[in-house]
């Protein structure tokens, strides 16, 4: 799932709906309590919630809502936070095009799913036309 | 139903002091209630406290950028004042600069800012 090594081990996980858009400022607050619980220093703990903020409402407004699971990961002695985002939408055609800066399907300004894989340690991005679409950002703690 | 961002008037300048992690209709709101008080006041600078929020993402940057463009528009100076450190580098590599947004460091310096621009008369008209 991860790319890396050694196995991954996954705590403190946690569930919550994205279909409104209290969902998405709860989201926020959501990860930033789990960040601070693993210890992620301030300006890391703003770049996940930043990244996750534009992942929930990218799941809310072009996926039509859907969830966020989050969880504690850790992975060869590190600590970091790691946070998935699914929806049943009608999926991303083109990959690379919409991680390209600038590029939008409209009501954006194109830096959502670019800025949060600039702001993560790692990224995955899973979509298909009609299949919703699955992105995971995490974050390790130096 | 939403809560609205209180807008307060000092003279001639409007403050606008963000509190809470902000929803997305608020932030549309707060676009419309903004500009009306500028009309309605004849405001000559609009200042917006942003201490108080933890992240700024692509969608509130870009309201930033539009809500100093209105104002602009209206003849008012926007300055986004108190940004933290942790947000500035995050927006930073978000990919959002805010070129077009005028900002300092805290709402003193952003007063004096408005003055001296008031002062000196609209730049570049």
């Amino acid at each position: 799932m991860t790319s890396g090594v050694g196995p991954v081990e996954e705590s403190a996980a946690e569930e919550a709906p994205i279909v409104a858009n209290a969902d998405v400022v709860k989201a926020r607050q959501m990860v930033r309590a789990l960040a601070q619980q693993a210890r992620l220093s301030l300006v890391d703990q703003t770049k996940l919630v930043t990244a996750a903020s534009e992942l929930a409402r990218n799941t809310l407004t072009y996926g039509g809502g859907g969830h966020m699971r989050m969880s504690i990961v850790s992975r060869g002695g590190k600590t970091g936070v790691r946070v998935a985002f699914r929806d049943e939408g009608p999926g991303i055609p083109d990959l690379d095009l919409a991680l390209t800066d600038g590029w939008s399907s409209g009501r954006g300004m194109g830096l959502g799913l670019s800025g949060a894989r600039r702001l993560a340690d790692e990224f995955e991005l899973v979509s298909e036309p009609g299949k919703g679409t699955h992105v995971v950002v995490v974050k390790w703690a130096r | 139903m939403t809560d609205r961002v209180p807008i307060l008037k000092i003279g001639d300048v409007l403050l606008v002091s963000i509190q809470v992690d902000l929803e997305d209709q608020m932030v549309m709101d707060l676009q419309e209630d903004l500009s009306q008080r500028i009309v309605d006041t004849g405001a000559h600078g609009v200042v917006i406290d942003i201490s108080a929020l933890e992240i700024v993402d692509s969608f509130v940057g870009r309201m930033l950028a539009t809500i100093a463009a209105i104002s602009r528009v209206l003849g008012a100076e926007t300055v986004v004042v108190g940004m933290r450190p942790a947000v500035a580098m995050t927006l930073v590599e978000l990919g959002l600069s805010l070129g077009g947004v005028r900002t300092a460091l805290n709402l003193e310096q952003g007063i004096g800012a408005l003055r001296r621009t008031r002062d000196q008369g609209p730049v570049g008209r």
